[in-house]
């Protein structure tokens, strides 16, 4: 066991820059050898960089980094690897079509006279995953388990490769609640091992639990190393914003919906959800809680066509639509800010300008543009009214935080003047802020009249701004909460319950 | 207006650059280089005839540049050339009058671009194999079309697309950049630019906003394949005959050249027509440099080669990052993030 | 009409030897349809086989030496009485002929040679690359008469046979005249639009009138080169004059319009002479020389091209 007050690794005085930017000013990192160190800020605080200049990724433009007391200068994320840092991020970095085992010996090989001994790898995998906790066939492809043994499998493999630092980028963003367990753990394994694991979590729940300390940065700075036993996730917070988050308070609002929009009538699709019946009022949103795979992103796409059901009919005000494609949902006046913002949401080069305008310009068609000062207008207005903050209309898209990209999303719909706004985890992956900015947006949306349907994992939040919640199970709706039967255990009972447990308007 | 302006002079200011500085090359090489005389009432010299030249892979790069933006390829377009070709040829030696013939040519072109849109927009077969298949026919079906022989022409209409002059300047000159500066203005002036790049830089979410990339990517298509029919057209009104066998021969690798050149990503995404046809015009000075060197032609492949490969690691975004940082330095700039722009490496930075 | 001929094959191989010559079967493997050279040739050899009387078995291999193999093995199985081969590369022919002779078929190699043992094939008819190159500097020589001339070149593919060839019998015929230069020479791909391109850097880089003579190494690129030259001002066959080689029809036209001076043909005939040699080989055993040479006769304005166009024009070219 190395001595536990001896850092295992240090940097100090990292900078970096970026065009018109300072990412990183004088940055300080020090790493126990047998900690959890959490790295908290809000999204372009300069985590992400950070963790770049440290393995390699970036080029620093300053500072030093010291392993094991010795100074050290990677200059790439192979060569980190070879010094004993080890990266394993939110998205699992595998070969999905290979088996577990390739992916864990990919690279290093166990071969004997060049020839791959497949069945020794099979074996020397299923005893290094046991250390891990996982009693899985290695024979399989890695896709035929679940993202949270992928992300294991990621991470016994960085560690199998590195074995000094691990580096953990949100690696829970997409994980259940048992999920979680079972990488945490896994994390709590390593650190009786001897390693520093750094941890990066939008989840403050998740970074008492299984931190020992953290760092906070903003703004590229660090502002605070904290011992975690000592503080209150206030405090945390506090850091990180700078400023004390107002307490929000859930005041009930009435059952002020307005008339009905959208009916949707036995709609669903074979192996992916059963039918259901949802009807959506002016003036209400409409939460869909339920876990991972339980049918909610389905829902949303469904409704908006960008899956095709086969069967069910749908209603607006009334009349009969068909909604075979995104284009007709967008010809109803519907919206939709997709669960993966990065595949289905921003357009990554090009301007956040032609992002927020994009799908009004293709609802009208390419040959009637939109007038350049119309554009401008309609950009800057959603800029000030949503609070993005961008050096430029003209920047690409891609260079925003999470939470500025997710609000040009959204103003890339409301542009569209939209009669039902579909948001599917409007929050995943977003800083604290722009956190509550949307969910104060959602309700100033619904109290101008506007119909959303809202699919989140966040109970906390669905309580926050549902005026009722649709709880679905196994791709099956099995229940709903009115008024004041919102409340996250009535949600989680609905959820966990055995039997369908209808609840009455 | 003037913002607009001075963003496309500094996109396309390194190609305007590589520009000069080859056809300073070309100078050295021969002095009279820049000369320009009027004979006959046709004008004449050697900056005309890299105008001139230059016009099929100018014309080839237009719709190059918008296949390539939706992360799409067209491999056939050196084919679809020798088609048009040889429709052009084959109806205006039936009698039929050259505006019919060039119509007929122009229709073939934009059939075969529909039928590369068909493959890749409903079929989805990757765009690489969906016109690979196109590039192997289409001489074959241009040989039937000529029936093996290089069917020859003597109608002055159509040959003057090819070799005539209006008002003293040759008329391919006068097609490209009317063609150009007309699809620059149609993806411009009207959302069609922005659209495609959406479908080139993800098509989800294109999707998911409500472009209808169907559409867009089959019409980007046909217009390709319209571009090449003209350009084949041209080609074979320049020599009075359709050459089936020769006509656009490896011309497709010279328009993907070209849209390289003009600093386009293989990736789709951002384009620039205007870069491109500035590519076109390099890769012709290029030519023009070899032939007036009056090097053995042993040295053709190597020296085009090289220069290439010189205006490629130019533009390369290391050595892009590299001269970025030789300035900051010196200016106390902060540097660029690693361009995302690659010119030839498709690969992404590790996330 | 394969079956029939397969049955005739059969029958023929029963008849008695002095049978043969009425009733020859003789296979053909052309190298495919690239230029219209090949296509005369084509035509030229079934009119060929067809005055004699000979059944031909045609194969087209679209430029690919398996098919050519796999043609070959086809004739020989179907016993046929000779093969014409007409090869699209020089080596890799050797195991395919041993199992012709090994099955007494003789073999005649048509405009190209193999790089395989001379006891393989009967014999190679051939046009002598060289030698035409020399008759066309041979006629420049004297049509200048010793007066100063600059002459520019328009080569063929580079690295390619004819081209070095054709090159070097001009070279050679010029050698000696120190008033005939070669003061530009590149590549123009034997295409007629690469020769019009070239010929417009010549003339751009010397100056046309500084230009006394054009050597092509196809009548193609001569052909892309006369407009180069109409289009500078400046009469092409006049003042620029011009020879080239093969021989195309539109050679022919060009000459006959007074816009060219002299071709020197690559005779799409190479069957003729391959058949007299077989027949006479079949009949009573008659070997001919390894290598039989066709004729490269010059065409200048002296021969009525008009006429001979109208004949050429027609076979494919």
């Amino acid at each position: 066991m190395p001595d536990p007050t001896r850092p295992l690794l240090h940097a100090s005085g990292i900078s970096k820059f970026f065009p018109g930017a300072v990412a990183l000013d004088e940055v300080e990192l020090t790493l126990l050898p047998g900690e959890v160190h959490a790295l908290l800020g809000e999204n372009g605080a300069g985590k992400s960089t950070l963790i770049k200049c440290l393995t390699g990724a970036y080029r620093r433009d300053g500072g030093t980094i010291t392993l094991d007391g010795a100074e050290i200068d990677p200059v790439s994320t192979n060569e980190s690897q070879a010094l004993g840092i080890g990266t394993v991020y939110q998205e699992v970095n595998l070969l999905p079509n290979l088996t577990v085992a390739e992916n864990l010996f990919l690279g290093r090989q166990i071969t004997r006279g060049g020839l791959l001994r497949r069945r020794a790898m099979i074996r020397a995998a299923r005893e290094v995953l046991l250390d891990y906790g996982l009693d899985i066939d290695p024979a399989e492809p890695l896709t035929s388990y679940s993202v949270a043994v992928q992300q294991v499998v990621a991470i016994a493999r960085a560690v199998e490769m590195s074995g000094k630092v691990l580096i953990l980028d949100e690696p829970t963003a997409s994980l259940d609640r048992e999920e979680v367990q079972l990488v945490f753990s896994v994390i709590r394994k390593l650190r009786e091992r001897g390693l520093a694991v750094v941890f990066i979590t939008h989840f403050l729940d998740q970074v008492f639990e299984i931190s020992d300390r953290a760092t906070v940065l903003r703004n590229g700075r660090v502002v605070g190393e904290r011992d975690l036993s000592q503080v209150t996730p206030n405090d945390i917070v506090t850091l990180m914003l700078g400023r004390q988050l107002e307490e929000r308070v859930h005041e009930r609002k009435g059952g002020r919906a307005g008339e009905v929009l959208v009916e949707v009538e036995a709609l669903g699709k074979r192996g992916m959800i059963e039918p259901f019946d949802l009807t959506i009022h002016q003036g209400e949103v409409v939460g869909l809680a339920g876990l991972l795979g339980s049918g909610r992103t389905e829902t949303a796409n469904l409704l908006f066509g960008a899956v095709q059901g086969d069967q069910g009919r749908l209603r607006k005000r009334g009349r009969e639509i068909r909604i075979t494609r995104p284009r007709d949902a967008i010809t109803q006046r519907f919206a939709l800010c997709p669960e993966d913002r990065k595949t289905d949401g921003i357009v990554g080069d090009l301007s956040v300008r032609d992002n927020i305008i994009l799908a009004l310009q293709a609802r009208q068609g390419w040959t009637r543009p939109l007038p350049r000062a119309k554009v401008n207008e309609i950009a800057e207005h959603y800029v000030r009214a949503l609070d993005i903050r961008l050096a430029s209309l003209d920047m690409p898209i891609r260079l925003l935080s999470g939470g500025n990209q997710q609000k040009a999303l959204l103003a890339r719909w409301l542009a569209t003047q939209p009669e039902l706004l579909i948001l599917d985890e409007p929050t995943r992956g977003i800083d604290v802020g722009a956190h509550a900015e949307i969910i104060a947006l959602i309700e100033r949306l619904r109290e101008e009249g506007m119909a959303l349907l809202v699919a989140s994992s966040e109970l906390e939040e669905l309580v926050a701004y549902s005026t009722r919640v649709v709880v679905l199970r196994d791709r099956r709706q099995v229940g709903e909460l009115t008024g004041d039967q919102i409340t996250p255990s009535n949600i989680v009972a609905a959820i966990a319950a055995e039997e369908p447990k209808e609840a009455t308007a | 207006m003037s913002a607009t302006t001075s963003s496309v002079f500094k996109r396309i200011l390194p190609q305007l650059i590589i520009l000069a500085v080859v056809l300073a090359l070309n100078v050295i090489v021969f002095p009279g280089f820049l000369n320009i005389e009027v004979h006959n009432g046709r004008i004449f010299g050697n900056l005309i005839d890299v105008l001139n030249r230059g016009a099929p892979v100018a014309l080839l790069c237009i719709g190059m540049t918008l296949v390539i933006a939706t992360r799409g390829i067209d491999l056939s377009v050196g084919a679809v050339m020798a088609i048009a070709g040889a429709t052009a040829a084959s109806l205006v030696s039936d009698g039929h009058h050259w505006t019919t013939s060039l119509l007929g040519a122009l229709l073939v072109g934009s059939l075969c671009g529909l039928w590369n849109g068909f493959l890749v927009a409903v079929l989805r077969i990757q765009p690489i194999v969906a016109t690979l298949v196109l590039m192997v026919a289409g001489r074959g079906i241009a040989q039937l079309i000529t029936e093996g022989t290089i069917l020859t022409f003597i109608d002055p209409g159509l040959i003057r697309l090819g070799a005539g002059t209006i008002i003293g300047i040759p008329t391919p000159i006068l097609i490209w950049i009317a063609l150009g500066a007309g699809a620059i203005l149609a993806v411009r002036r009207t959302a069609l630019g922005m659209l495609i790049e959406a479908i080139g830089i993800n098509e989800a979410s294109s999707r998911l906003a409500g472009i209808n990339s169907r559409v867009l990517l089959i019409c980007v298509y046909a217009m390709t394949g319209l571009c090449a029919a003209l350009a084949g057209v041209i080609v074979a009104a320049d020599i009075k005959g359709a050459d089936a066998n020769n006509a656009g021969l490896w011309l497709e690798l010279d328009a993907i050249l070209a849209v390289v050149i003009g600093g386009n990503s293989l990736l789709g995404g951002r384009f620039s027509i205007l870069a491109s046809l500035l590519g076109a015009l390099i890769i012709q000075s290029v030519n023009s440099l070899i032939l007036l060197s009056g090097m053995p032609p042993e040295f053709n492949l190597i020296i085009k080669s090289v220069l290439i490969l010189c205006i490629l690691v130019i533009q390369s975004p290391k050595v892009g990052h590299l001269i970025y940082m030789l300035r900051a330095s010196s200016l106390h700039v902060p540097p660029p993030e690693t361009p995302s722009r690659r010119v030839l490496t498709p690969k992404e930075d590790a996330q | 009409m394969k079956l029939k001929s397969t049955l005739l094959a059969s029958a023929v191989t029963l008849l008695p030897v002095a049978g043969l010559a009425a009733d020859m079967t003789v296979g053909f493997s052309q190298i495919g349809s690239e230029s219209g050279w090949r296509a005369a040739e084509t035509t030229v050899t079934r009119q060929e086989a067809e005055s004699r009387g000979i059944d031909l078995k045609f194969a087209d291999a679209q430029q690919k030496q398996e098919n050519q193999i796999k043609a070959l093995r086809s004739f020989i199985a179907q016993g046929v009485d000779a093969i014409l081969l007409a090869p699209v590369v020089a080596t890799g022919w050797d195991q395919v002929l041993e199992e012709a002779a090994d099955a007494e078929i003789p073999v005649v190699l048509l405009d190209r040679t193999v790089d395989a043992d001379e006891s393989l094939y009967l014999t190679a008819v051939t046009s002598d690359l060289v030698h035409e190159g020399n008759v066309a500097g041979q006629w420049l020589v004297d049509e200048v008469a010793g007066e100063e001339c600059r002459v520019v070149e328009l080569q063929g593919t580079t690295g390619s046979s004819p081209a070095i060839d054709r090159k070097t019998g001009f070279e050679q015929a010029l050698d000696g005249h120190d008033n005939l230069e070669i003061v530009r020479s590149q590549t123009g791909d034997f295409t007629r639009s690469q020769g019009k391109v070239v010929m417009e850097s010549f003339l751009k880089a010397e100056g046309g009138e500084n230009i006394c003579a054009l050597y092509a190494h196809n009548d193609d690129m001569a052909v892309g080169a006369i407009q180069a030259i109409k289009e500078a001002g400046l009469a092409p066959g006049e003042d620029i004059l011009i020879v080239a080689i093969d021989a195309v029809p539109d050679a022919h036209l060009a000459i006959a319009q007074g816009e060219m001076n002299a071709t020197i043909e690559l005779t799409p005939n190479m069957a003729g002479p391959a058949l007299d040699a077989l027949e006479a080989y079949l009949a009573d055993g008659t070997t001919p020389p390894k290598w039989i040479q066709t004729e490269s006769k010059l065409y200048t304005a002296a021969d009525d091209n008009q006429a001979v166009y109208e004949m050429k024009k027609d076979l494919g070219y």
